[in-house]
């Protein structure tokens, strides 16, 4: 089994407030992953107000790193055979409805 | 004469009384001499047996084993010569508690002691239950092996293995201190939770082992509450769960042997009076922040228990997502699916059903069995068939097999039009 680190992406998040039901089928799915027993790390949630970028020279910045427009939402952790099973998991998740995106990397 | 119903209290009034007796007296001993204590109550209940039979029962057979086993411990220090001058040498004056009784404190302290001592994690936690059943709800070794379908020897051969772990531990029987309590709760009450399953879930077909697992696991939950620093959230939560499932027993127990599933239980014959008793366990539970997975479970039971509401399996789906968060385990993997086909319907509970592949496991295909039934009867007849060859478990064969006829008996109906 490898390890592979689904991380989240939304465009501008700090105005999407998911509703109830999309709550609900996020979590539906994230214990459909956990009931194969093919979830390592239930991961975070990361906040997109309270945030600051460290830069060299003490240069600190409110927000995620400016220069991208997509802020990096929260994560978890899959164990499954083979990249291409990790990109099936990535591929129920709702998050696309809202306009964001899934990146998936093996954990080295 | 002992009259019939006196005789019938005997063996109730034995098993209870030995787990007390052997506890307070192993707190005196020291676990390492266990085998000692047990030697003199049994002694104890040797000598009743023929007093009692020829004189009638006394008027406190209780106090009356009391003090025949205090006199049969004095006698035992006098006359054995080993123990004074081998062991006694090796206990320090200040580790052996100067003066002992039967009283309600000692035998309160002790077996709560005791409980914590049984729940050992160097035990596996199958010698755990076994222990647990011996030492502290003083079942007999045929109970023990009806109970998990085991043959005597092998039950024998596990408490033996299991006991010399517990001499060798050291563990001090006495008022617990908090440390101790920290480390060991969550062992303690994981064994209590087993101990409970290992009833409800029986693979045993007698009904009467079956219930005594499952009111002896709540009896010695209840003394955890009694103590402040073990009646914490998550054990209120434990007894909650074991409330609600144990008000269900009734309803659940067919004829035969066979488990009668929830959606076809006569819900009068529910435990109202356990119903409630978890109710209030379950708010002392949410007293705290915490979340274990004894409150999910317990607040799962609550929603089983609670059929009127048209959103009940949105809620049991939810903590079932909850609890497979925090600890996978196929059953809950299983139980969650089929919440999950309750809010979802069949189709989509299918696909989420085949995804778990739990090929060895008897529920896999009950469960795929129980969702093809209205779409497609011949493959859920061989599913069935198939979770049949895979349980060792006899009630469970029996509800399969019912199920599965009932869809024998559906089918050569339809065949006639």
């Amino acid at each position: 089994m490898k390890e592979f680190l689904l991380i989240f992406r939304l465009n501008n998040a700090s105005n999407v407030k998911p509703s109830a039901e999309q709550i609900q089928e996020r979590m539906n799915w994230l214990a459909g992953i956990a009931a194969q027993n093919k979830l390592a790390d239930k991961g975070n949630t990361l906040s997109t107000l309270n945030a600051k970028t460290v830069m060299p020279d003490n240069v600190v910045t409110d927000g995620p790193y400016a220069e991208i427009k997509e802020f990096i939402s929260g994560y978890i952790i899959v164990k499954t055979e083979t990249i291409e099973e990790a990109v099936e998991f990535a591929k129920g998740n709702p998050i696309f409805k809202l306009g964001g995106n899934i990146e998936v990397r093996e954990v080295l | 004469m002992a009259t019939s119903r006196d005789q019938a209290l005997i063996p109730q009034l034995f098993r209870l009384e030995y787990t007390k007796m052997t506890a307070v007296l192993c707190r005196h001993f020291g676990l390492e001499n266990i085998a000692v204590a047990e030697d003199l109550v049994s002694e104890t209940f040797l000598k009743a047996t023929e007093v009692w039979a020829l004189n009638g029962l006394p008027e406190n057979p209780t106090a009356w084993l009391y003090t025949v086993a205090k006199n049969k411990t004095r006698d035992y220090l006098k006359r054995n010569a080993v123990f004074e001058t081998q062991v006694k040498r090796e206990v320090k004056p200040e580790e052996r508690e100067p003066d002992w009784d039967f009283n309600e404190e000692s035998i309160t302290d002790s077996q709560l002691a005791m409980i914590f001592a049984v729940c050992n994690p160097g035990n596996s936690t199958e010698a755990q239950i076994c222990l647990a059943l011996q030492i502290l709800c003083g079942f007999s070794i045929e109970e023990i092996a009806d109970a998990f379908l085991s043959k005597k020897e092998t039950i024998k051969k596990r408490l033996f293995r299991a006991k010399n772990v517990l001499r060798q531990d050291n563990f001090q029987i006495r008022t617990l201190q908090e440390t101790v309590i920290t480390s060991r709760l969550d062992a303690v009450l994981k064994t209590l939770y087993l101990l409970f399953n290992e009833g409800y879930f029986s693979k045993s077909n007698s009904q009467l082992i079956r219930r005594e697992l499952c009111s002896e696991a709540i009896r010695l939950t209840l003394i955890l509450t009694e103590n402040a620093w073990t009646n914490v959230p998550k054990t209120n939560a434990l007894l909650a769960l074991m409330c609600f499932q144990s008000s269900r027993l009734d309803a659940r127990a067919g004829d035969s042997g066979e488990t009668i599933l929830y959606e076809r239980q006569d819900k009068s014959l529910w435990s109202q009076e356990l119903i409630d008793k978890g109710n209030y366990y379950l708010v002392n539970a949410c007293s705290g922040t915490e979340i274990s997975k004894y409150h999910l479970e317990a607040g799962i039971a609550y929603w089983h228990s609670t059929p009127t509401d048209q959103h009940k399996w949105q809620h049991i789906l939810q903590l079932y997502n909850q609890l497979i968060l925090i600890e996978y385990s196929p059953i809950t993997a299983l139980n969650r699916t089929f919440a999950f086909a309750k809010v979802y319907g069949n189709e989509k509970g299918i696909q989420e059903a085949e995804k778990l592949n739990l090929r060895d496991s008897s529920g896999y295909y009950a469960l795929l069995g129980y969702l093809y039934t209205d779409t497609a009867a011949d493959k859920a007849i061989d599913l069935y068939q198939k979770a049949i060859d895979l349980t060792k478990s006899l009630p469970e064969k029996k509800t399969l097999r019912s199920a599965m006829e009932k869809l024998d008996q559906q089918k050569s109906d339809d065949d006639e039009y």
